[in-house]
């Protein structure tokens, strides 16, 4: 009797789980990749190769998250991986000092977001403007601070940080992967059982609700985008740690791919929803898919086309789920399996 | 309920008066709620209901007058809509009491959560009242509807429900209903008519808000009747009766216009 109860909640939250439709969609991919890339994806390399690529991307699409399920965007993600990057590089080549520079990163990332969130919160300038110029200003500010130029850092290696961070775990697995799981574990907790999440469900769902209800609508405004600055910054060192090397165009490629990967999780780009293992996994869907399609021999000109099919399958996927897996879950309750079940 | 040491009244308002710029809005404001008294306000739009119910709720200050909680005098300098949250003054509104997409039981505790170390919720616990709560207080039957379903999963009447129990968890002191059945269909109506009595029931006192006269006149106690900033009645259910007050109201309209 206990485990049918068991069952019986298990299976709705099956049901109510967002991330399902996404997780099917990553499965069907890979699916697809070890029918057409047999080779490459039934040995261990080409994951360990994703597991060291996608997790600086999928750290800003964690943080994104929030910001969206807020009912806000923050497009200065993109600069904020290059300007504290070039932080990170410069303290690093200034003191030879791993962790300050890590500091340094994090508090630039932190200044970016704060800036946002008072444009945003107090100056009431719309979230898309606010950041989009902002994405700009801070980019621009980081090429006219390295002149240009591309810096090597390649003494990081030797040092703790870099193990810490971006080390092979038993000299394969990266550890970068496990920072990404560790976040995405913290930020799920933070939004769906935390004082400060529920507060971003509900500006995210109705800012006037939030209001009557007492939350300073403002602040909590100014801390998220803070706190997105600070994890675009985490995503920031991640990736110059990787590559030992700064480069002042570093991140402005991820801006796209990212949102996408929230977007295909199934967080809602009307607010007051989000869900962090949809990101998660949107995430790897977006990031394996170059490297998957590659890998199959049909060429590096079929990328695209590729990604933007999958994008369009996942949210197809998600929204029919979203209507209809009510449905499903009560055909399988009504089953003779499960009544069968039931009668033990 | 007891009403030794606090006083006769739940809220006591005195001479007051407020003013937008050099408009009075409000003018020799003498207003009282008794304990458990529903007291239903009536008026025009721009009649002066909103701006009252804005002073009680600490929206805005009035421009002079006093107003007592509980006996106790109300300083103006430091109240605010989170300070009369605290001194137990809820308010249900037609529109903006529930979020859509977030679960009944966020919605009970949304601002005054039950958290543990760190500000994380403690959701087990939230469950277990915010049943509690649907059951014993509101009497929530509606089917299929739990702890678990989404705001938007209700109908309007039943989301009114909700914002009531909410309010009658927190030990409201008086509860003020803004026009909680404008836009709800006859049997909705009935349902948060249904809900208000409960609130009777539960000891506290209410200010009531609606076009509906009627629906007025069956939840009220008294009838506070506003006009251009006055008040231009006060009267006792008991002596009146519903039709005596539909003609009043219907004289002072034609009054008005002449």
């Amino acid at each position: 009797m206990n485990n049918l109860k068991k069952e019986n909640v298990f299976l709705k939250q099956l049901g109510n789980a967002k991330a399902v439709p996404v997780m099917l969609v990553l499965f069907l991919q890979f699916v697809c990749f070890l029918i057409f890339a047999p080779k490459v994806f039934s040995g261990y390399r080409i994951y360990m190769s994703f597991f060291q690529t996608v997790p600086p991307q999928l750290v800003l699409a964690l943080g994104l998250t929030l910001v969206i399920t807020a009912g806000e965007i923050d497009l200065s993600f993109a600069s904020v991986v290059a300007f504290s990057g070039f932080v990170f590089s410069y303290v690093f080549r200034a003191t030879g000092l791993a962790f300050p520079a890590l500091f340094c990163a994090l508090a630039s990332g932190a200044l970016v977001g704060v800036i946002n969130g008072v444009l945003i919160a107090r100056l009431r300038v719309p979230s898309i403007m606010a950041t989009l110029a902002s994405n700009f200003f801070w980019g621009g500010l980081t090429v006219l601070l390295c002149g240009g130029l591309n810096w090597s850092i390649k003494e990081i290696r030797n040092t703790f940080l870099h193990t810490l961070f971006v080390g092979r775990i038993g000299g394969i697995f990266p550890a970068q992967a496990l920072w990404g799981v560790g976040l995405a574990v913290l930020l799920w907790f933070i939004l769906n059982r935390h004082r400060f999440g529920e507060s971003i469900l509900f500006i995210g769902d109705n800012t006037d609700v939030a209001r009557v209800m007492g939350i300073n609508v403002e602040n909590t405004k100014i801390i998220l985008f803070t706190v997105n600055g600070i994890i675009a910054s985490f995503a920031a060192v991640l990736l110059t740690l990787e590559i030992t090397n700064f480069y002042t165009t570093q991140g402005q490629g991820f801006l796209l791919p990212v949102m996408a990967a929230v977007f295909i999780g199934g967080t809602s780009i009307s607010g007051g929803e989000g869900t962090i293992v949809g990101t998660f996994f949107g995430m790897y869907i977006i990031g394996s898919l170059e490297a998957g399609v590659v890998s199959t021999g049909i060429g590096g000109y079929w990328v695209r086309l590729t990604t933007g099919l999958v994008m369009a399958a996942s949210v197809i996927i998600n929204v029919n789920i979203k209507s209809r897996g009510k449905k499903i879950i009560d055909t399988i309750k009504d089953s003779v399996f499960f009544k069968a079940f039931k009668k033990e | 309920m007891s009403k030794a040491g606090k006083g006769h009244y739940t809220i006591q308002i005195k001479n007051m008066e407020k003013y937008f710029a050099k408009v009075q809005a409000l003018g020799d404001i003498n207003f009282t709620v008794a304990k458990n008294e529903i007291v239903g306000l009536i008026g025009d739009n721009g009649a002066g209901k909103s701006t009252l119910i804005k002073i009680i709720t600490g929206v805005f200050p009035p421009t002079s007058g006093q107003l007592l909680l509980n006996g106790r005098v109300i300083n103006f300098k430091t109240y605010n809509v989170k300070r009369a949250h605290e001194l137990g003054i809820e308010t249900v509104y037609q529109d903006k009491s529930l979020g859509e997409l977030q679960a009944l039981w966020r919605n009970f505790f949304i601002g005054r959560q039950i958290t543990g170390r760190f500000g994380f919720i403690n959701v087990k616990k939230e469950k277990e009242i915010a049943r509690q709560i649907m059951q014993n207080m509101i009497g929530f039957r509606g089917a299929g509807i739990t702890v678990d379903s989404r705001a938007s999963t209700l109908s309007g009447g039943e989301r009114q429900g909700i914002a009531i129990g909410r309010a009658m968890h927190f030990d409201a002191s008086l509860i003020v209903l803004d026009e909680p059945t404008a836009a709800l269909s006859l049997k909705e109506v009935r349902k948060v008519l249904n809900f208000v009595h409960k609130l009777k029931e539960n000891g506290k006192s209410c200010i009531y808000i609606s076009h509906d006269i009627q629906d007025v006149y069956e939840i009220s106690d008294r009838f506070v009747v506003l006009d251009r900033g006055r008040i231009v009645a006060d009267i006792s259910k008991m002596e009146i009766t519903l039709k005596q007050l539909n003609e009043f109201l219907l004289e002072y309209a034609h009054g008005k216009k002449e």
